[in-house]
C-alpha cells in the first residue's frame, strides 16, 4: 500500500471533513441501492420465508447441494492432480535443450492456453461418447476433467517455466561445474527450488480449477451451479438458490486465495532460499508468451 | 469439408457474435475496472473497502453463476429488462445484453487488479512530484499515474482481453448464439466430431494469437522510457 498512500497528501482538517462527507454520501448511496434491491426482491416475493425455508431442510442439502459439492470437488481434485503431472512434463519439456522436445511442448502449451476450456470440454465429452470410453454415468465428469486438465496443465507448464526461470543463474552454473547432466540438474537442483517459488501460484490455480468446474454446467455435469439451478426450478426460488450456491463458492475460493497470499508473504519473509512468484501473476493466462518473447 | 461449406455462414455468424460479445464487454469492463481501481486507491476508506469487496466477491464467483444469475435472477425473476419488449428480436437481444452485463461485471474485477498493479509499477518520484506541484488525488491519478500505469500493463491487459474472448463461450449457458453453442449443435447434427472440433479450435486461435502478438508489440512501442 506504500504507493497508494503516496498518491495523496496526509489529509488535513479540511480534507478529513471532505473525506468524511464522501464516505457518508457513498454509504447513503449504497444503502439506497441495497434498499432498492431488497424492495424489488420483496415486491417479487423473493424474501418470503417460503423461498428460503427449503434451505433449512436436510432433504434439500442431501438431495441437491451435497452431490453438487461432491461433483465440484471431485472434478477439481482430479483435474488439479492430473494438471500438475501434465504441467510438470510440458514445463520441463519446454526447458529441454533438445529442440525436438522443446518445440512440440511449446506448441501444445500455447494451443491449450488459446482454446476456451468449454470448447475442450464439449470436444472431449462427445469424443468419449462416440468411442464409449467411459460409462455414461462418468461421461460428463470425464469431459470436465479432460478440459480442465488440458487448460490448467498448460498454465502450470508456464508456471514451472517461470519458476525455474526465476532462479539465479548461479544454480545452473554450479550444477554444470559439478558435472551434473541436464536431467540431474533439473531434478535435484532446479525443480526443488522452483517448487517453493511456485507454491503460491499453484494454490491460486486451485481457485481457477474450482471455479472452472462450473463450466461443466454446459455438458450436464452435476456440480454446484447446476444443482443451484435445479433447486431453483424445483422450489421456484432461483434467486435464493443461486445466492446460497454463490456464498458457498465464494467462501471456499476466498479462503484458498487468502491462503495463497499468506503463503506468498511467508515465503517472501524468509531471507534465504528463492523468492516466490506473485500469487496472481499467471492466474488469467492466455497470452501467448512464447510468441511475444523473441527467441524460444 | 462438406460440413464446412454447409455451415460456413453460421460459423462466421457465430464467431461474429463472439467478437461482438468481446468488444462490448471489453469496453464496459475497462471503464468499470478503472473506476474500481480508482476507488481502491482513493483516500476515502469507505471507497477502498467497497472496491476491495467487489473485487473479492466477483473474482471468486464462477462466471457461469454470474451469467445464470443475470438471466434467471435479473431477467426472469425480477423482470429487469435491458431491451424494448416490443422489438421483434427482444429475446435474442435480451440474452446477448445479459451476457454482456455478466461478462463486464466479471472481467472488471480483473481489469481493476491489473490497473492497480500498473499503478504500483510507476516510480514513487512521479506521484511525489505531482503532489509537490499541488495536484489533488484525482489530478494525480488522471494526469500522472494512470497514463503511465496503462502503458506498463499492456501485456497483462492483453491477457485479460484474451481470457475474455475465451470466456464469451460461457454465454452459451443462456443461449447466446456464439461459437460454443454452434459447436455443440454442429456436433449433434453432423457427427463430424474431429472436423468440427478443429474448426472451432482454429477459429479461437485466429482470434487470440494475433492479439497476443499485437499487445506484445504495443507494449514495446508504448513503454514508458525510464532512464
Amino acid at each position: 500500500m506504500t504507493s497508494a498512500s503516496v498518491l495523496f497528501d496526509a489529509p488535513g482538517p479540511r480534507a478529513r471533513v471532505r473525506n468524511r462527507i464522501i464516505s457518508v454520501v457513498t454509504l447513503v448511496f449504497v444503502a439506497m441501492a441495497g434498499w432498492l434491491v431488497i424492495a424489488k426482491l420483496a415486491s417479487k416475493g423473493q424474501l418470503t420465508a417460503a423461498k428460503w425455508q427449503p434451505f433449512l431442510t436436510a432433504d434439500l442439502w442431501r438431495t441437491y447441494v451435497v452431490p453438487g459439492i461432491a461433483g465440484t470437488l471431485t472434478a477439481a481434485a482430479l483435474s488439479i492432480v492430473l494438471a500438475l503431472i501434465l504441467g510438470l512434463l510440458l514445463g520441463v519439456g519446454r526447458l529441454s535443450p533438445t529442440t525436438a522436445i522443446r518445440r512440440p511442448c511449446a506448441v501444445i502449451v500455447e494451443f491449450f492456453r488459446a482454446v476456451p476450456v468449454l470448447i475442450m470440454m464439449i470436444f472431449a465429452y462427445f469424443l468419449y461418447a462416440l468411442y464409449d470410453t467411459f460409462p455414461s454415468k462418468y461421461l460428463a465428469l470425464a469431459g470436465v476433467v479432460t478440459g480442465l486438465t488440458l487448460y490448467n496443465g498448460a498454465v502450470i507448464a508456464e508456471i514451472v517455466r517461470s519458476g525455474v526461470g526465476s532462479l539465479s543463474r548461479g544454480q545452473h552454473e554450479a550444477a554444470a561445474a559439478l558435472g551434473l547432466s541436464w536431467g540431474q540438474t533439473m531434478r535435484s537442483i532446479l525443480l526443488p527450488q522452483a517448487v517453493t517459488a511456485m507454491l503460491p501460484v499453484l494454490v491460486s490455480q486451485l481457485v481457477v480449477a474450482l471455479k472452472d468446474t462450473a463450466i461443466g454446467y454446459q455438458i450436464t455435469f452435476v456440480e454446484m451451479v447446476r444443482q443451484g439451478t435445479v433447486i431453483g426450478s424445483t422450489y421456484g426460488n432461483y434467486i435464493p438458490a443461486l445466492i446460497v450456491i454463490a456464498a458457498l463458492m465464494i467462501s471456499a475460493n476466498f479462503a484458498l486465495s487468502a491462503a495463497a497470499t499468506r503463503l506468498e508473504r511467508r515465503l517472501r519473509r524468509s531471507r534465504q532460499g528463492t523468492q516466490p512468484l506473485e500469487a496472481e501473476a499467471i492466474e488469467q493466462g492466455g497470452a501467448p508468451s512464447a510468441l511475444i518473447e523473441p527467441g524460444d | 469439408m462438406e460440413v464446412f461449406t454447409e455451415y460456413r455462414d453460421q460459423i462466421v455468424g457465430a464467431f461474429w457474435t463472439t467478437v461482438q460479445l468481446t468488444v462490448f464487454s471489453a469496453i464496459g469492463a475497462l471503464i468499470l475496472g478503472t473506476a474500481l481501481a480508482a476507488m481502491r486507491l482513493a483516500p476515502v476508506p469507505t471507497l477502498n473497502w467497497l472496491g476491495a469487496a467487489y473485487v473479492n466477491v466477483v473474482r471468486n464467483t464462477p462466471l457461469t453463476l454470474i451469467i445464470l444469475f443475470c438471466s434467471f435472477g435479473l431477467a426472469q425473476t425480477l423482470g429487469m429488462s435491458l431491451v424494448d419488449p416490443k422489438s421483434p428480436t427482444s429475446i435474442v437481444d435480451s440474452n446477448f445484453r445479459l451476457a454482456v452485463l455478466g461478462l463486464t461485471l466479471y472481467t472488471a474485477s480483473f481489469v481493476c487488479e491489473t490497473v492497480r498493479a500498473g499503478v504500483n509499477t510507476v516510480p514513487l518520484g512521479q506521484a511525489e512530484a505531482a503532489r509537490s506541484l499541488g495536484f489533488t488525488f484525482s489530478q494525480n491519478l488522471r494526469i500522472v499515474m494512470l497514463p503511465q500505469a496503462f502503458r506498463a500493463v499492456i501485456i497483462p491487459l492483453g491477457s485479460v482481453l484474451i481470457a475474455l474472448i475465451k470466456n464469451t463461450t460461457i454465454a452459451s449457458a443462456i443461449g447466446v448464439a456464439e461459437a460454443a453453442l454452434l459447436m455443440k449443435e454442429m456436433i449433434e447434427n453432423t457427427a463430424a466430431l474431429i472436423l468440427v472440433g478443429t474448426i472451432f479450435a482454429v477459429g479461437f486461435l485466429f482470434l487470440t494469437l494475433p492479439l497476443g502478438l499485437l499487445f506484445g508489440r504495443l507494449s514495446k512501442r508504448l513503454a514508458v522510457d525510464r532512464q
